[in-house]
């Protein structure tokens, strides 16, 4: 499955570029940021949990769960990671169901930055190099570096051959307002994106929007993000108590909407971490269905951050085409 | 290929239609004096679903007299006695809600979304709050034993049936009062199979009694002597003539009406929660809905946004078989309803407002509306002071604070408003100037047993739900 890079009109570079002047300093951004609708919480929640309720069967849930499928960014950020790991989720990843070769393939392999090179190897190796590598660079899950530290993470996995990069903003500057900072850090690793051949690698900038706590930060955040040239924006490391929301991500998905229809520029979005059933992905895409629509119903705008998550679907999937539950041992274990 | 949700239909095996019902009176059910009845049908495919009986005069004596029979015995069991059939009702509704969310939207048109997660559930928490007050009247504030009235006779809409059987039937038991109910003429069934509930529950007889039947019947109730209590929500019209029938005697009466409700929207809102509620306002059960939040007083600063991201909104709404699980907007009630709101959308754009509606295919059978938008409405227009009772939206603007007070309380009605800003101050100052019985904020239609009800003006008198809901049947 081809993942296509977005290509800009000059009519969306040159409402991106009118709105240069929010970011002009500190005050502008700190303004248009808190100007922003607000958000109510109980509404937001109500509204996720009735797009929750959508009942998805037979046609519209074979293509849903393939869509799934496809949309994944197969995972493994694990201390104990090696390249025989890295090479069995590759192998997975291009192959998911080795039973049903009509399976669809995910749409990237998730790890850090040192595993890249394997990634991309494995990958090729095993007839799947459309599969994308992404990395979580700029000390990925903390954040807690030094700039020059998060950039040369960025390079490091953008020279091994990383298609995407999965960034993490400082929580602790966005809370204590300095958003002008968190801006040009974005901004900063985007160009660390920069491949020598003057294309980029894709930049998913991600919230931690657990630690944020309110929506209404959620929603000043992905503004920032989206303002500061992000390609896709994430909930979530995964790697705190509490990571993608039905309701974060439906805020998150509407503020792409809203910053679509001010720019022009469509940005992605990704959920992830704690992601595991195919009934919660189904929500989630009905979540993008009747927000987004079409345009965004592809592994070019939305992705599933997860790694068990694959399992259930192809569970569901098998389920689907013969009739009968099988179970986990029906499904590789990688 | 696009994301085309397949049907998903409720099945309607979980609920046993008779072919016929009679009239139930003291625990029996019977076949009307003269033996007249008629066909309710499904608004969604216009299919006769069964045939009821059409309650005379006589009939409604025999039901009055049951339940004055039943009120000796009813009234003077302790109050725990009585709360532990209310409390069996209660589980009761919750075990087969099933069963009757499939039969209210078959018989009413409501979408099965709305019927099984939002009647129902209010359904079974009527009963199980007025069965919690049942022995608790001495400590409600009315003093220390208070009395019920004796006979209430009740006559209730067909927007929800179930649930406003519920708001009636729940508050006179636990007070001690026996009732005489009559359901709307187009969706008599839920009430016919709550009085199979009543048998399941074991409720003595002639406690419950209900009278199938048209405005007749309801007159001939609403008129009866032995009538001590009358309890009615529908039309103004109705009301009015409900209020001169008892005006004169020592009977008591609330009436719960119209209404035209504002949700009044400022600049500084959370706009996509104001959407949802703006939707959730008027579109919710078809606009079938007397607190529906039907003029929408939205600031002008931010009308166009709005609009926008409303009618958005609307092209996601997806009208049809009220029993797929992801229908939002179900079937018109009946065709004189389809009839009335058709004229009065015509009369809107007669006058010069402007009418907007999404794309969306309707079934060929049955009567529906599509969820309509009418932009440019002013308040000399009628769409912005006669209640639609239907899928319709008028738009009005503002421009400060006191012009929407003044906007908003321009109306004949007064059940409720919305006010959506982020702005806690302007919202306790724009609560304290509305005339209006239930104000939101930030939100829209949501229902609690414990939170009263009623309206100011045209919109009727007394209350209903909450503490405030016994004293319309205790002698205080």
């Amino acid at each position: 499955m081809p993942i296509t890079v977005p290509a800009y009109g000059k009519e969306a570079a040159g409402r991106l570029a009118s709105m240069a002047d929010v970011t002009a300093d500190d005050g502008a951004l700190r303004r248009f940021l808190h100007g922003l609708p607000g958000v109510d919480a109980v509404g937001l929640e109500a509204r996720a949990a009735t797009l929750g309720t959508r009942s998805i069967k037979t046609t519209a849930k074979a293509y849903a769960i393939d869509l799934a499928i496809s949309m994944i960014d197969l995972t493994t950020l694990e201390g104990a990671d090696t390249p025989g790991k890295v090479r069995a989720l590759c192998a997975k990843g291009s192959n998911p169901d080795p039973t049903d070769r009509t399976a669809p393939k995910v749409a990237a392999i998730c790890v850090y930055p040192d595993m890249v090179a394997t990634a991309k190897e494995a990958l090729r190796s095993s007839g799947a190099p459309d599969i994308h590598v992404a990395s979580v660079a700029t000390a990925f899950p903390a954040g807690r570096a030094a700039l020059p530290v998060k950039l040369a993470d960025t390079r490091d996995a953008v020279a091994a051959g990383a298609d995407e990069i999965d960034m993490v903003i400082d929580r602790g500057a966005f809370l204590s307002g300095r958003y002008l900072e968190v801006f040009e850090e974005i901004k900063a690793v985007k160009e660390a994106c920069a491949r020598p051949d003057g294309s980029a690698a894709h930049l998913k900038v991600i919230f931690e929007t657990g630690e944020l706590q309110t929506y209404d930060n959620v929603r000043r955040v992905s503004w920032l993000a989206m303002l500061a040239g992000a390609d896709f924006i994430k909930t979530s490391t995964g790697k705190v108590a509490v990571n993608a929301t039905p309701p974060v991500t439906l805020l998150m998905l509407e503020a792409v909407r809203d910053f679509h229809a001010a720019t022009g520029v469509q940005v992605g979005v990704k959920p992830a971490g704690g992601i595991r059933t195919t009934k919660d992905a189904l929500k989630y895409l009905v979540m993008v269905n009747e927000t987004l629509g079409e345009p965004w119903l592809t592994a070019d705008w939305f992705r599933f951050g997860a790694s068990s998550l694959l399992n259930d679907l192809l569970m569901q999937r098998q389920k689907l085409s013969t009739g009968r539950y099988s179970g986990p041992d029906y499904v590789t274990v990688d | 290929m696009t994301f085309d949700y397949a049907p998903a239909p409720e099945s309607r095996a979980v609920v046993d239609i008779a072919p016929s019902y009679g009239l139930f009176i003291d625990g029996e059910f019977a076949p009307a004096s003269d033996g007249k009845a008629f066909k309710t049908v499904s608004p969604s495919s216009e299919e006769a679903l069964s045939e009821v009986a059409q309650a005379s005069a006589e009939d409604v004596d025999r039901a009055v007299r049951a339940a004055r029979k039943a009120f000796e015995k009813w009234s003077a069991l302790p109050g725990a006695e009585r709360a532990k059939y209310l409390f069996r009702i209660a589980r009761i509704i919750q075990e087969r809600s099933r069963e009757l969310a499939v039969l209210e939207s078959l018989d009413n048109g409501k979408p099965i979304r709305e019927s099984r997660d939002a009647d129902l559930p209010l359904v079974a928490a009527h009963f199980f709050y007025y069965a919690g007050w049942a022995d608790k009247l001495d400590h409600a504030g009315y003093g220390p034993n208070p009395r019920p009235l004796g006979v209430a006779g009740q006559v209730i809409p067909w927007n929800f049936p179930l649930l406003m059987l519920a708001w009636k039937i729940a508050p006179a038991l636990a007070t001690g009062n026996t009732v005489v109910l009559k359901p709307a003429e187009t969706t008599p069934l839920s009430a016919l199979f709550f009085a199979d509930i009543c048998r399941q529950a074991g409720l003595p007889k002639g406690v419950v009694n209900i009278l199938t039947g048209d405005g007749s019947t309801g007159a001939a109730l609403v008129g009866h002597p032995d009538v001590d209590k009358v309890a009615f929500t529908g039309s103004t019209e109705v009301g009015k003539a409900i209020a001169r029938t008892v005006a004169g005697t020592d009977k008591r009466v609330t009436l719960e009406l119209g209404g035209k409700a504002a949700n009044i929207v400022f600049d500084d809102a959370p706009i996509d929660q104001a959407v949802e509620g703006i939707v959730n306002g008027i579109f919710f059960n078809q606009g079938h809905v007397c607190c529906a939040g039907s003029r929408l007083l939205v600031q002008e600063s931010v009308q166009d946004e709005l609009l926008e991201a409303l009618k958005r909104r609307m092209r996601t709404l997806r009208v049809g078989d009220p029993l797929d699980k992801n229908t939002d907007i179900g079937a018109i009630n009946s065709a004189e309803q389809l009839a009335r709101i058709t004229a009065l959308a015509d009369a809107g754009e007669a006058e010069g407002a402007e009418r907007w509606a999404p794309d969306c295919e309707l079934p060929g059978s049955g009567y529906w509306f599509a969820p309509t938008l009418f932009t440019g409405v002013t308040q000399a227009h009628r769409i912005a002071r006669e209640e639609i009772f239907g899928p319709v939206l008028s738009v009005l603007t503002f421009r400060t604070p006191a012009e929407a007070v003044e906007k908003a309380n321009n109306t004949p009605y007064g059940l409720s408003a919305g006010i959506w800003t982020e702005k806690g101050s302007r919202m306790l100052w724009m609560a304290s100037k509305l005339r209006a019985g239930v104000i939101w904020s930030n939100t829209f239609n949501k229902f609690d047993p414990a939170s009263p009800f009623g309206g100011y003006k045209e919109s009727g008198f007394g209350r209903e739900g909450g503490r405030h809901g016994l004293e319309a049947y205790l002698n205080v």
